[in-house]
């Protein structure tokens, strides 16, 4: 794909006024946490940026990140994004299909070598190649060589980020994630299942208008929308506070609109930053709805114990542990006692009366 | 990649778990067992009153300090009295915890206001402080605290302040919350292997000694 | 065996460990409150005295023995050992400096009858033969002259004399069918042989048929206070012996501190059986006496009084009321004293301690709690119902150089009992009984 127009033509044939896309600049600017100052920046950086390749493979996924980053209530938001980078090599979106679309892949990296965006959603299987392969090339193959021009690796979606459902226990495929594999270069982890959009683009905005990642956490997440739980931000935080829950879904708390804790909520453990820009274009988030955080940009999320029992519930039934205890217990206890009464007995049968001749003799 | 504290986290919800109940419940059956399994010797004297009823009446009497002790030693009496039950408001009333015992044992009652338990624990962990003040300066009682009374304080405390730490989001937050777990369960392991097996042999001790007092018709 | 030995003493504990025992071990939290209910450590401030320490030798031995950690530890090698280097240095908080008030009992939060475990404890030191001297010699005396002070026959014989020659009354000696045994304690027959004339005349006018033995006449019970059931069995049984020899209904324990506890409570364990008699204390009997009417006064003690309860009789065996019944009608100016009643402090003297001469000093010291007490009271007169309380506090009142009279309560219930005019022989007696 030769001539590729700048961002400002595209605007300018799509008839987007300047100040419509000095609004969606300063949007994406408070999005990441920058100051508004700059807003102008961002704006040169999209509008005058030669548009980078982006090559988006996705192994063993969904498309729900796919569907979330295209699905929008504004679709100017993440259409402008498409447009300020060359998406050369994407499953759902591309037009080529076949040996075509491949042929394009490769001539993208090699062209751009060194300096495309490498996007990956979905996890790896290395319990055998043949699990998932696009065109006979294994995940593995593809991803290994994807990511030695790539100038960034970023793992979209938990599956890409941490292994998400594949990796689940009992884990059938060998699912990893992407860092398991691109260890020679930082990855970018944007989990959640899916992500939210507006993560997803803020994160490409800020490569695009700076040229490098943002900051990442231990975890290897941008802090900006990882750095606090949803339960540091969530609305209804008050309520946990207080110490007012629902007990369920649809009783006195839950119609009021208490802290979803008790019904499993896994807010406190859950880095993402659905309280605060929310979904579907800032309508509502799951909590809002009423339906507790199933923590899905967290690892292991899958593996973390039941969805409806509170964060800190133990995630096994005790019942046969208890019962195996008690009763070791009480055998321990009988054996022991057993011991106490012989010793007592023998003490007994030992002893002889004591007698004053013999206190009076001891001195 | 992993959350950093949720590993922790998980294995305690999990194996920990497990462990630390059946510890707790074998070591309970174990020292129970051990300890009324030795009997006592029927007694022959004529009964001048009745045992039972004193036994049982002293069970509750003992709430009640001796007279004049909350005057002598207000701190201790008045002080261990009440980090009793902060304790126990704060384990058992706190409605995170009642989440727990339900999911765990499927037992559920009503609780107390989180902002109240969240005062009750700076309270009571102050209390605390003061106790181990008292029992490193009071004489009698320096003389007569050994390392698993000094032990038995940290095991408590802990849950107390990672508890109070992660409810109120000082420190990082799910290591925190896995410390607290973690140091819960411990704790729990440990009761019927140290000096907290009181908090069962109160009963019996106190029947014991009123018992005794009542067959002779007189209280104790 | 035929000498005391750390081995006898450890069998003798471990034959002592019982559920309440273990259930007491297992519950001690050592928070020291029972060091405040204790004279012992309020009057000298030394935190050795607290009483749950006395506790040592028999906590190890349970421990040690009949516990699963315990056992697990002494395999290897860290179990917690009784030796003698061990029991001896326990044998002044062992018995120079606990008189079994009773008080750590009632104040101990998770209820540990510390009292009870001292005495069991005391097991072990006397099959390990590390018990004071002067118990030793009281527990001879005992077993082979009949009582601590030796055999007081003669003395006893000499102050019926002198009892029958003030009151006119005979006392019958060894009479088979009487409804009542006499024993005493030999502080009595020494120190307060009034008080032979006190139940010469009490009974007398209550019509009650009574006699002492010339077998067995002693109610003191040093195995008790020694802490040896062997030694106590023995005692127990030759006042069992004489009592079921002479047919009588029951035996009256006299006013001291655990011979009623000794005969009442331990004896049938001791020996194995019940008695074919009853056991009354002679307060109790006084007071059973006044409320059927059997006894009626002429007058009342015009004194500012106070009165002293004995620890055994009245914390440990359960007669509060009846001494204050019993002043209530003889005393017109009773003044209670601070913490009288169940929390009376002790005098210092029970449980051995008097009998110990090593503990004589510290005897003294603790008397100074007793000494608060009355200071704060200012009594003219202090009763009481035990004569080594009276004997006690006697002494260290004098010590003291404070000027108070002790008076024993039955001597004081024979002082204002209402009586037949003149003496008259017994012939005549009989004749006039219809009067009363």
């Amino acid at each position: 794909m030769a001539n590729k127009p700048i961002l400002k033509e595209v605007l300018r044939d799509r008839g987007v006024s300047r100040r419509g896309f000095m609004r969606y600049c300063a949007t994406l600017t408070s999005l990441m946490a920058l100051p508004a100052a700059m807003a102008p920046r961002v704006a040169q950086a999209l509008e005058g940026a030669p548009r980078p390749s982006v090559i988006w493979l996705s192994f063993q996924e969904c498309t729900g990140c796919t569907e979330s980053i295209t699905r929008s209530s504004a679709p100017t938001l993440e259409d402008l994004i498409f447009n300020a980078v060359s998406l050369d090599y994407h499953h759902t979106l591309q037009a080529a299909s076949g040996h075509a679309a491949e042929a394009a892949r490769e001539a993208a990296m090699k062209a751009q070598d060194g300096k495309y965006l490498l996007i990956v959603d979905g996890s790896i299987p290395l319990g055998n190649p043949g699990f998932s392969t696009i065109a006979g090339i294994s995940n593995e193959d593809m991803l290994r060589d994807a990511a030695k021009g790539a100038a960034a690796v970023i793992a979209v979606g938990t599956c890409a980020a941490y292994g998400g459902l594949p990796m689940a226990d009992p884990n059938p495929t060998g699912a990893v994630p992407v860092s398991h594999i691109v260890t020679d270069k930082p990855v970018v982890n944007i989990p959640g299942c899916p992500p939210i959009a507006a993560v997803m683009t803020g994160v490409l905005a800020h490569f695009l208008t700076f040229q490098k990642l943002p900051d990442l956490d231990e975890a290897g997440r941008p802090v900006v929308f990882y750095g606090d739980t949803i339960h540091d931000r969530c609305y209804r935080r008050p309520f946990y506070n207080q110490g007012l829950f629902a007990e369920g879904f649809d009783d006195e708390g839950a119609r009021k609109g208490w802290c979803l804790f008790k019904v499993g909520c896994k807010g406190p453990v859950t880095r993402n930053a659905c309280a605060t820009i929310k979904w579907n274009g800032g309508v509502s988030f799951p909590i809002q709805s009423g339906h507790g955080c199933i923590g899905c940009s967290q690892p292991d999320f899958w593996d973390a114990g039941s969805l409806y029992t509170a964060v800190a519930s133990p995630t096994a039934d005790i019942t046969p542990v208890a019962g195996i205890a008690a009763a070791a217990g009480i055998g321990a206890g009988v054996a022991v006692a057993a011991l106490n009464l012989q010793a007592k007995k023998k003490a007994a049968a030992e002893s002889t009366p004591v007698t004053v001749q013999e206190l009076g003799g001891k001195q | 990649m992993t959350e950093p504290g949720m590993d922790l986290l998980m294995w305690a919800r999990g194996t920990g778990f497990q462990i630390a109940i059946g510890v707790f419940l074998f070591g309970v059956a174990l020292r129970l067992v051990e300890i009324f399994a030795l009997g006592r010797k029927a007694d022959v004297a004529p009964a001048k009153g009745d045992a039972v009823s004193g036994g049982f009446r002293t069970i509750f009497s003992r709430f009640v300090p001796a007279p004049g002790f909350a005057a002598l030693l207000p701190v201790q009496v008045i002080g261990g009295t009440l980090f009793h039950f902060g304790l126990l408001f704060i384990v058992f009333f706190f409605i995170p915890h009642i989440a727990v015992i339900k999911d765990t044992f499927g037992l559920s009652w009503p609780g107390i206001s989180s902002a109240v338990i969240n005062a009750l624990t700076v309270v009571t962990f102050a209390i605390l402080v003061v106790l181990l003040v008292v029992r490193l300066r009071h004489p009698v009682r320096r003389y007569l605290s050994d390392f698993q009374d000094y032990l038995i304080w940290v095991l408590t405390v802990l849950p107390l302040v990672t508890g109070y730490m992660a409810f109120n989001a000082v420190g990082p937050y799910i290591p925190m919350l896995a410390t607290h777990v973690l140091s819960a369960e411990l704790l729990i392991a440990l009761i019927p292997f140290t000096r907290l097996t009181h908090a069962f042999t109160w009963v019996s001790s106190r029947y014991y000694n009123g018992a005794f007092a009542g067959r002779k018709g007189t209280s104790s | 065996m035929t000498a005391v030995s750390i081995e006898r003493g450890i069998e003798a504990l471990r034959q002592q460990v019982d559920a309440s025992v273990a259930s007491y071990m297992s519950s001690c939290i050592h928070c020291g409150l029972c060091a405040q209910a204790c004279l012992f450590y309020t009057e000298t401030g030394d935190p050795k005295y607290t009483p749950q320490r006395k506790l040592e030798p028999l906590y190890r031995v349970w421990k040690n023995d009949f516990t699963l950690l315990g056992r697990l530890a002494s395999m290897v090698g860290m179990g917690c050992k009784v030796t003698d280097e061990f029991l001896h240095e326990w044998e002044e908080l062992m018995y120079d400096s606990c008189t079994l008030c009773g008080r750590c009992t009632m104040a101990c939060p998770v209820g540990i009858d510390i009292t009870a475990m001292v005495r069991k404890t005391r097991e072990g030191m006397v099959a390990s033969g590390h018990v004071p001297e002067g118990l030793i010699g009281a527990a001879t005396r005992a077993v082979e002259g009949g009582g601590p002070m030796g055999d007081l026959l003669p003395a006893l014989k000499a102050v019926i004399r002198r009892s029958e020659a003030a009151t006119g009354i005979p006392v019958e000696l060894d009479k088979e069918g009487a409804e009542y045994m006499v024993i005493l304690s030999a502080q009595e027959t020494v120190g307060f042989p009034e008080i032979v004339e006190a139940y010469s005349k009490i009974f007398k006018q209550a019509g009650v048929t009574w006699t002492i033995s010339t077998e067995t006449f002693e109610g003191t019970n040093v195995g008790i206070q020694i802490g040896s059931r062997d030694i106590a069995r023995q005692l127990v049984q030759n006042v069992v012996d004489a009592a079921e020899k002479l047919k009588v209904k029951a035996v009256i324990a006299p006013e001291c501190g655990h011979a009623y506890t000794a005969l009442r409570w331990e004896g049938p364990n001791l020996i194995g059986r019940t008695y074919e008699f009853g056991v009354v204390h002679i307060t109790e009997l006084v007071d059973q006496l006044i409320k059927e009417g059997r006894i009626k006064f002429k007058g009342k003690n015009k004194n500012r009084i106070t009165y002293h309860d004995p620890c055994q009789t009245n914390r440990r065996g359960g007669m509060l009321e009846q001494p204050r019944a019993i002043l209530a009608e003889i005393s017109e100016n009773l003044v209670e004293m601070e913490d009288a009643g169940i929390w009376n402090w002790c005098c210092g003297g029970g449980g051995g301690v008097g009998a110990n001469e090593r503990a004589e000093e510290l005897r003294t010291t603790v008397f100074l709690r007793k000494k608060r007490q009355l200071d704060g009271v200012k009594p003219d007169e202090l009763v009481t119902s035990c004569a080594n309380c009276r004997n006690i506090i006697e002494e260290a009142l004098d010590h003291y150089e404070m000027d108070l009279p002790v008076l024993g309560l039955t001597e004081m219930v024979a002082e204002y009992m209402e009586t037949d005019e003149t003496e008259e022989p017994a012939a005549d007696k009989a004749a006039e009984g219809e009067d009363q």
